[in-house]
């Protein structure tokens, strides 16, 4: 006896692996997430029990991976256009549209539902908000029709620690909104430094792009804008409960060195950039994750001082 | 074609359900000890035990003595 479905037609060349719903998932996104989640948690005034927090991080970081995965179904025609994308699950055809879809819907249930179980109603619906609007905020409404895409785009990645914040007090509070606000803000001059040198194909794919519908000298002049708006909301974040003298010093420094960083990139001109292969602006796109990680790296110094007594105003 | 002849599509297909299989016991495990931690520390929490409970029953105002009487 032979196995009809090793060779017959109910086999498909490209069948998914385990591992190709993990991509759909974008791992590399959710570590962001859970880095910014697990700070907003451990930093709020109310103490959460350890496997609480571990719970509460892990279907945040679900939550963040049902919506990638909702994206990557929504995407799919642009994926496969777009080189960078091509070797997704579904552009490569390994993973159908609606398995993709499926994945994300179900996923998204299971993660709001336990995280309001584990931690509050509030934390579950703020985190169900997140994945409505990135998927249908941003994916499927603002992403193919504004060049400000990203900065709308740029509120959902900065969901996670006020979620975080949301499952230890279950509200929302200034320390939980300044924290939104520097991802929100940090957003935009971080994605469109890496639009000036990555040669992407939104063009093709109809995603309008600030650098494709405004061009360069724009998109320098708005990560300019963007990083002095910035500024104010990292700092401002010293000055409450969850900031103290070792966070404003590492933000004044982080931000003087970024201020000076976007003066830069303003500064110089296509052939400049041309002429050193685009030397500036990837180190101010690799300076960007540094500054977003080494400010909630100082949030959590401060909590961590805290504890012994020592750190805050 | 022998009788045992493996496909690639077995192995990539044990593989999967051998992940999922795995996510199925993770997040077992993850509700038991999420369990174990609510209850050890007391949260407010009511199971239905199929039994009557008296101090769920609405008060009749007219029992119960006046304040101050």
């Amino acid at each position: 006896m032979s196995d009809i479905h090793a060779n017959g037609d109910m086999t498909r060349e490209g069948e998914a692996g385990f591992g190709d719903y993990v991509a759909l998932l974008k791992p590399r996104v959710m570590s962001l997430v859970v880095f910014t989640a697990l700070v907003g948690l451990l930093v709020a005034p109310v103490p959460v029990h350890p496997f609480v927090t571990f719970t509460c991080v892990l279907f945040i970081a679900l939550g963040g991976g049902a919506s990638g995965a909702l994206n990557m179904w929504w995407d799919s025609d642009i994926d496969r256009i777009m080189r960078r994308t091509k070797g997704r699950p579904i552009p490569a055809g390994r993973v159908q549209e609606g398995e993709a879809l499926g994945l994300g819907l179900a996923l998204s249930g299971i993660s709001v539902i336990m995280l309001a179980l584990a931690s509050n109603i509030a934390a579950g619906l703020l985190l169900a908000f997140t994945i409505f609007f990135y998927v249908v905020i941003y994916s499927v409404w603002l992403k193919r029709s504004t060049p400000q895409n990203i900065v709308i785009g740029g509120a959902a990645g900065a969901f996670p620690p006020m979620i975080g914040w949301v499952c230890a007090t279950g509200s929302v509070s200034l320390e939980a909104v300044l924290m939104f606000l520097l991802i929100f803000m940090w957003t935009p001059p971080h994605f469109w430094s890496l639009a000036l040198f990555m040669n992407s194909d939104y063009e093709k794919a109809g995603v309008p792009m600030l650098t494709v519908t405004h061009g360069k000298r724009a998109t320098r002049a708005h990560i300019l804008v963007y990083t002095i708006a910035l500024v104010p909301f990292a700092l401002a974040a010293g000055f409450t409960s969850i900031g103290g003298p070792a966070y404003l010093a590492v933000a004044v420094a982080l931000n003087l060195m970024f201020l000076w960083g976007a003066f830069r990139l303003w500064r110089r001109d296509e052939a400049q950039a041309e002429a050193d292969g685009y030397a500036a602006e990837k180190r101010f796109f690799k300076f960007s994750l540094l500054y977003l990680f080494l400010h909630f790296t100082a949030f959590l110094l401060e909590a961590g001082l805290k504890s012994y007594g020592l750190g805050g105003w | 074609m022998a009788l045992n002849a493996q496909h690639e599509i077995h192995s990539r297909r044990f593989g999967r359900n051998l992940g999922l299989a795995l996510v199925l016991l993770a997040f077992v495990a993850l509700v038991f000890g999420l369990t174990v931690v609510k209850v050890t520390r007391g949260d407010p929490m009511q199971g239905f035990d199929h039994t009557v409970r008296p101090e769920m029953t609405p008060l009749d105002p007219a029992a119960q003595p006046e304040a101050g009487q």
